[in-house]
């Protein structure tokens, strides 16, 4: 890849993330973060293509853009009015979280500017092959209990969901 | 090819808009697309390190990455349904009405 090119698509994904993620806190209905929340994954997609990350990019845009987003906007379908009551406001103690979070984009930006880091520029890249027989060499054990935590969750998330009726038939059967 | 700051520098902004969101928003949903936020900044930092690592790193680094996407997509599902429920018992979702734990 030329490198004019790697740093114009740097800082267009930058802007882009960046803004979408901004967007997710400004956007006014819940619909149109869901929607700027994809931008940012796309976006950081992207970003894992400039790093060498092929094959995370990929899994990103079909994990966060295909699975995630949709089940975002299952939720958000399923849910309307959620947040009207006495309030009525989006968020509530905004300024303490925007003074938090600005102190720690400081303490953040310090770090990585003031860090001397050691980096091996020319290293040969590794694949997905590699990653793969990483998966079932070394990570194996974490790879497996990856399964078992997956499995779990789905049980668990298709019994919370569960209305109370569907419950009372499954006690009878 | 740009430095390893840059993408640190984008990857840690990118977090603290997350942690805006997760803390300052009151629908649930709201808060949980905060918290995908800072996991997705968190990958892309461990993906910038291991890009500047040499062999076994930057595979440690990728499959780190891939561990946290699958812990994402697991608690997604959960915190969903837990919404779900919430809003079935209650009609609401917003995390400050949520208070029948305090005395």
């Amino acid at each position: 890849m030329d490198a004019a090119y790697e740093v114009i698509a740097f800082y267009v994904l930058a802007a882009l993330t960046l803004g979408a993620a901004l967007g997710v806190m400004a956007a006014r209905g819940l619909f149109h973060a869901v929607l700027l929340l994809i931008v940012t994954f796309v976006g950081i997609a992207g970003f894992f293509v400039l790093l060498s990350a092929e094959f995370l990019a990929m899994a990103q845009i079909v994990i966060y853009v295909g699975a995630i987003s949709v089940l975002l906007l299952f939720a958000v379908l399923l849910t309307p009015g959620g947040t009207e009551g006495r309030r009525n406001p989006e968020t509530a103690m905004l300024a303490p979280a925007v003074l938090l979070s600005v102190a720690m984009a400081a303490v953040f930006l310090f770090v990585i500017i003031d860090a001397d880091w050691t980096k091996v520029d020319d290293s040969p890249l590794v694949g997905a092959e590699a990653l793969g027989r990483a998966l079932v060499g070394p990570w194996v054990l974490p790879f497996e209990i990856a399964s078992v935590l997956l499995t779990a969750a789905l049980v668990g998330a298709t019994m919370l969901a569960r209305t109370p009726e569907e419950e009372a038939e499954d006690a009878l059967a | 090819m740009i430095d390893m700051e840059h993408f640190l520098v984008v990857a840690a902004l990118l977090f603290c808009v997350g942690l805006l969101i997760a803390l300052s928003k009151r629908n649930a949903i709201s808060v949980l697309m905060g918290v995908e936020i800072m996991l997705n900044a968190v990958c892309l930092t461990l993906l910038s390190f291991a890009r500047f690592s040499d062999g076994e790193r930057q595979v440690a680094g990728q499959t780190f990455v891939v561990f946290i996407i699958t812990v994402a997509a697991a608690e997604a599902a959960v915190a969903l349904a837990l919404a779900m429920s919430i809003y079935r018992n209650r009609e609401t979702v917003a995390v400050d009405q949520l208070n029948e734990l305090r005395s």
